[in-house]
């Protein structure tokens, strides 16, 4: 019953065909399996998963949609995929319609979400804290760390997922 | 000027160029305390709380404290005390807090200083901690230049040996950005200086990256040694390379100008000649002697004896 068009399958997601779940749009081309290990879905919690890659986006480029059913994002995972996909919208559903649209968006400061990439910062050394990183920039991404003050950029936030 | 009452020294960088100047002028009236013993922090107790060892830091810390008339208790081997029992760095300051007026703390890990400043109370000085920061060999080295060139201020000062890995250098250059001087660093290329710390001092200052020591001393003020370490290199036949060629010897000495200064943190290995040690540009010991009157009167800011 489904197109098998890209195109097609984007106006269908615009229409919310899932019952209840949350669909990521406007995803960094190619970062979409980046966005699941954010969110720890592997594929196997049972949940229908539709993941979309490079697909053409007049505001992007090219883009990519994860589709997860039957779960909705908390905020703190919000902000994760702000880290590797700043541009990103987080649709949530519930019924067939979309209850809520947000656009991710960073936190002036990040709290546990990310490990620091130094492995000499005191966070990493076993001491009940949580990482603290102050955001200098968005687009290139640029974390400081409240601890160490090492600068920590995208890459290095991808490698930890 | 606020006064430094309760305020910890994590970081150069969290202090105005207006109070680092201030914790100067201090410490050169404290100076004649530092002779006359004084009772000035009588009743105030110090915690020495290293988890790495540092002779030199921890009885130049203790002297100042104990000049002023205050007491220190020694958790500097925690390694084997409360450490292999399992207790983590929280826990063990948000005891020895209950007990003290003021923590010293040096760590190996980076970070750890700022963690300690925020779960004690009391205020907390960083006596070093991992390769990023030690404030307080900044201040009594900006202290050094200050007495023994009446200024800062339009000097030249070069570092050489290892810029990647000498703590003390990284927090001294940040001080000293802040000031009209201008930088050369001459190190072997895989000692280079940190590129952070390069891009914040030269955004500020005249910073010049130099191979060879002799292009420039005829020209420098300060020649700030740091001892290169053999461990530093994979291949040992580089370190036999560069060895030499940043070793201060009489026959550099007699280039620079007379009135210039060569300092060092110490220890020292062999990077200065102790031929040298007789000129009269040395001032490595008597930065020592400096470190104990900024860190008198740093205790005596940060404890309210002062202000
Ligand atoms: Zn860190």
């Amino acid at each position: 019953m489904y197109s098998k068009g890209v195109v097609m399958v984007e106006k269908e997601l615009r229409v919310s065909k899932i019952k209840d779940g949350t669909v990521i749009d406007h995803i960094t081309a190619g970062y979409a399996l980046a966005v699941l290990r954010i969110i720890g879905l592997t594929g196997r919690e049972g949940n229908i998963i539709s993941i979309l890659m490079n697909v053409p986006s007049q505001k992007l480029g090219r883009k990519d949609i994860v589709k997860v059913e039957n779960r909705e994002l908390r905020e703190d995972e919000v902000h994760k995929i702000a880290l590797i996909a700043p541009n990103a919208t987080i649709n949530i559903i519930r019924s067939y319609e979309v209850v809520e649209k947000n656009k991710v968006k960073l936190p002036k400061v990040i709290k546990g979400v990310i490990k620091c990439a130094n492995s000499t910062c005191i966070t990493n050394g076993g001491e009940p804290v949580q990482p603290t990183f102050i955001v200098e920039n968005v687009e290139p991404l640029r974390l400081r760390c409240h601890y160490c003050k090492r600068i920590m950029t995208r890459e290095d936030v991808i490698d930890q997922f | 000027m606020p006064s430094l009452r309760g305020r910890d020294m994590i970081s150069i960088t969290d202090f105005t160029q207006e109070e680092i100047e201030y914790i100067l002028d201090k410490t050169d009236e404290i100076r004649k305390l530092s002779i006359e013993r004084s009772d000035l922090l009588k009743g105030k107790v110090m915690a020495i709380l290293f988890f790495e060892p540092s002779t030199r830091t921890r009885i130049s810390f203790e002297t100042a404290m104990k000049r002023l008339g205050g007491e220190t208790v020694d958790m500097s081997e925690p390694k084997r005390a409360s450490i292999e029992k399992g207790e983590n760095l929280t826990d063990t300051v948000r005891v020895i807090d209950n007990y003290v007026d003021v923590i010293v703390i040096r760590h190996p890990l980076e970070g750890s200083a700022r963690l300690a400043a925020e779960i004690a109370e009391n205020p907390v000085i960083n006596g070093g901690s991992g390769a990023e920061e030690h404030p307080t060999q900044a201040l009594l080295d900006l202290y050094t230049i200050r007495r023994e060139k009446e200024r800062i201020n339009g000097l030249t000062i070069a570092f050489v040996g290892d810029l990647k890995y000498s703590r003390t250098v990284h927090s001294l250059s940040v001080a000293l950005a802040n000031y009209n001087v201008k930088l050369y660093f001459i190190s072997p290329p895989i000692l280079k200086m940190r590129r952070e710390i390069l891009e914040y001092v030269s955004n500020k200052v005249s910073v010049e990256e130099v191979n060879d020591l002799n292009d420039v001393v005829e020209e420098v003020d300060v020649l700030y040694v740091t001892r290169i370490q053999k461990e530093r290199f994979s291949d040992i036949s580089d370190y036999m390379k560069v060895k030499g060629s940043y070793k201060i010897t009489l026959d550099h000495v007699k280039k620079m100008r007379e009135d210039a200064i060569i300092m060092h943190p110490l220890p020292r290995v062999d990077e200065i000649d102790y031929a040298v040690d007789q000129t009269p540009q040395a001032k490595y010991f008597k930065q020592v002697y400096y470190g104990l009157l900024v860190r008198m009167s740093l205790l005596a800011l940060i404890l309210g004896a002062v202000e």
